[in-house]
């Protein structure tokens, strides 16, 4: 089948391939994202299912009432974002930089590790370190720096500090990849012509690095605009974020087409971000 | 400034530089890595708390073991079964899905990768879809959707379904196509194709040319994405949550709950057992990569 589609049995056969996986999109991905768009311009009914007649109440509503938590999902997914960045792009630099591949494999493997293990697991784990009683405050407060243990969970900063724990391989990955196919070379050049290390850095590795930290920023941003378990186990009421307010909607005494209505704004910021991510964030392949 | 006090100032930067090169990654080693050595060292802890080292034990294990989480409290005792029987209920969720996925994702990769039909490219984009969008948004859609097919079922024959093991197999096969998808097609773009001309210039027919040359080449392609679809069926949370029923309970579904109300001191060592068990999945999956790369 060295060129399936050349025979009219090739292609049968083409379609016989896509057919099984294509139809499951459709049925239970495509149709259900269908069913929730169109429940957005409906009215909410008994029980909170979606009636007639089409209304734009519910997107008014969703900018109006939850417009600050919106908002404020927006800043926390970015600050997360920023801070993977910071975070991210050095130690990306130090492990491509490393000249034994196995250090290198073996560096980026404990930055995968965590990842692998479960989400909830790795939440919880950050929570019994975060906690009132938890080792970080014991520990502050036997060095001295504190009287009263900090409330330090339940807050927007808490959200921060699970979204960049539980993202930032995301980050570490594409901006890895980027930076172990820059050629020093250029780098050296660079130095050779004048430049110190800070403008060698911002006139010549950034910008040839460039689209592994807009990949990365992407892929750190999309799931932490969604997230719904680290803000719901750290971060409280104070901490609320989007996938929270769609999780409420669509409970016991939900209201399914405003759940639905923030949801299609959510997909919206998505999107955005995959445009950007498809348009930037992919080296030319060469 | 002249030359030499310039040349000073970029080597002490230079200097800077290499130090914070090597304070940052240290720093985000120890982030990713004390709360769960924390979590670990702790499930051997002599007592209830996560922050005071009371001595070592395995009591916590041996709890689990025994059918008798939190000694002394009936409602805590049954744990360990409901916790088996979440761990059986993840096992065959996940085992389903991704045998399914596994098989129907390979076939769309296949066919993505050496296909020549209309609307491909459009296909192709619209399967990176359930990589990109919330889980959230999935696992909502799909409660919605399910809910109105139960009522249009309902209507017609007058049985009311409900939510278990279908819906919540069905929700993770349609993320998990996606990703055995891109795994295998990863695969295939390295696999020569000159083989496969080969084997048809001597005669073989479709079915031989697949099973004697394509698969058995595929094969480390596909056990990494089955692999993969394994880990994110057994992993998933929030999709689960909005398509499970009563008594299909998974294993995240469970520590939610128990993180949700009370929070029992056995949960650090179902916590370590957890992490056990993704690293021998891990360890699994690398060998077969390694057994792949040299093949």
């Amino acid at each position: 089948m060295a060129r399936v589609g050349t025979t009219p049995g090739d292609k049968r056969r083409a379609f016989g391939l896509v057919g099984p996986a294509t139809f499951w999109l459709i049925a239970f991905f495509l149709l259900p994202l269908v069913f929730v768009a169109v429940a957005s311009f409906m009215s909410r009914g008994s029980g909170g299912a979606p009636v007639m007649p089409v209304t734009l109440d519910q997107y008014s509503r969703t900018f109006t009432v939850f417009g600050p938590v919106i908002w404020r999902s927006l800043q926390v997914a970015a600050i997360t974002t920023a801070i993977s960045l910071l975070l991210g792009y050095p130690l990306a630099f130090f492990i491509s930089r490393r000249r034994d591949p196995r250090v290198r494999l073996l560096l980026l493997f404990l930055v995968l590790l965590p990842f692998w293990t479960n989400f909830l697991v790795r939440t919880y784990a950050l929570i019994t370190i975060m906690q009132r009683d938890g080792l970080l405050n014991s520990l502050l407060e036997r060095l001295g720096f504190i009287v009263e243990p900090l409330q330090m969970l339940f807050t927007s900063g808490a959200v921060i500090i699970g979204l960049v724990y539980g993202y930032l391989p995301f980050m570490v990955l594409p901006i890895y990849a980027s930076v172990e196919r820059l050629d020093m070379r250029y780098v050296e050049a660079a130095n050779d012509l004048g430049a110190n290390d800070v403008r060698a850095f911002w006139k010549v590795i950034l910008p040839l690095t460039l689209p592994g930290v807009i990949a990365g920023c992407i892929l750190v941003f999309i799931p932490a605009i969604g997230a719904f378990v680290t803000p719901d186990l750290m971060g409280g009421t104070r901490g609320l974020m989007i996938g929270n307010l769609i999780q409420s909607q669509f409970g016991g005494r939900g209201n399914i087409p405003l759940g639905s209505a923030i949801s299609m704004v959510l997909l919206v910021v998505v999107f955005i971000g995959v445009l950007i991510y498809t348009r930037w964030g992919q080296e030319e392949q060469s | 400034m002249n030359r030499s006090g310039r040349l000073r100032r970029d080597l002490a930067l230079r200097r800077v530089s290499k130090v914070a090169l090597w304070v940052n990654p240290f720093i985000v080693y120890l982030f990713l890595w004390i709360p769960i050595v924390v979590l670990v060292v702790f499930s051997f802890n002599d007592g209830a708390s996560v922050s005071v080292w009371n001595g070592f034990t395995t009591v916590w294990y041996e709890n689990i073991i025994n059918n008798s989480i939190t000694a002394g409290s009936e409602s805590a005792r049954f744990q360990t079964g409901l916790l088996l029987l979440a761990v059986r209920n993840s096992l065959i969720v996940a085992g389903v899905a991704t045998l399914l996925s596994t098989i129907i994702g390979t076939m769309l990769a296949l066919a993505l990768a050496r296909g020549r039909f209309f609307g491909r490219k459009t296909l192709d984009a619209l399967f990176y879809l359930p990589v990109v969008i919330p889980d959230i948004t999935q696992g909502v859609a799909l409660a919605v959707f399910f809910n109105l097919a139960f009522d249009a079922v309902q209507r017609l024959i007058g049985v009311r379904l409900v939510p278990g093991f279908a819906t919540i197999i069905i929700a993770h096969i349609a993320f998990n196509i996606s990703y055995v998808m891109i795994v295998v097609r990863a695969r295939l773009a390295t696999m020569d194709p000159s083989l496969e001309e080969a084997g048809r210039d001597l005669g073989a027919n479709y079915q031989q040319t697949f099973w004697r040359i394509t698969f058995p080449i595929l094969l480390p392609g596909v056990l990494a994405g089955s692999l993969l679809a394994f880990t994110l069926s057994l992993d998933d949370f929030v999709i689960t949550f909005f398509n499970a029923g009563v008594g299909t309970t998974t294993l995240p579904l469970f520590v939610y709950g128990m993180l949700k109300q009370r929070v029992p001191p056995e949960i650090n060592a179902i916590s370590t057992l957890m992490i056990a068990a993704s690293i021998v999945l891990i360890g699994l999956s690398l060998l077969l990569q390694r057994r792949g790369a040299n093949s």
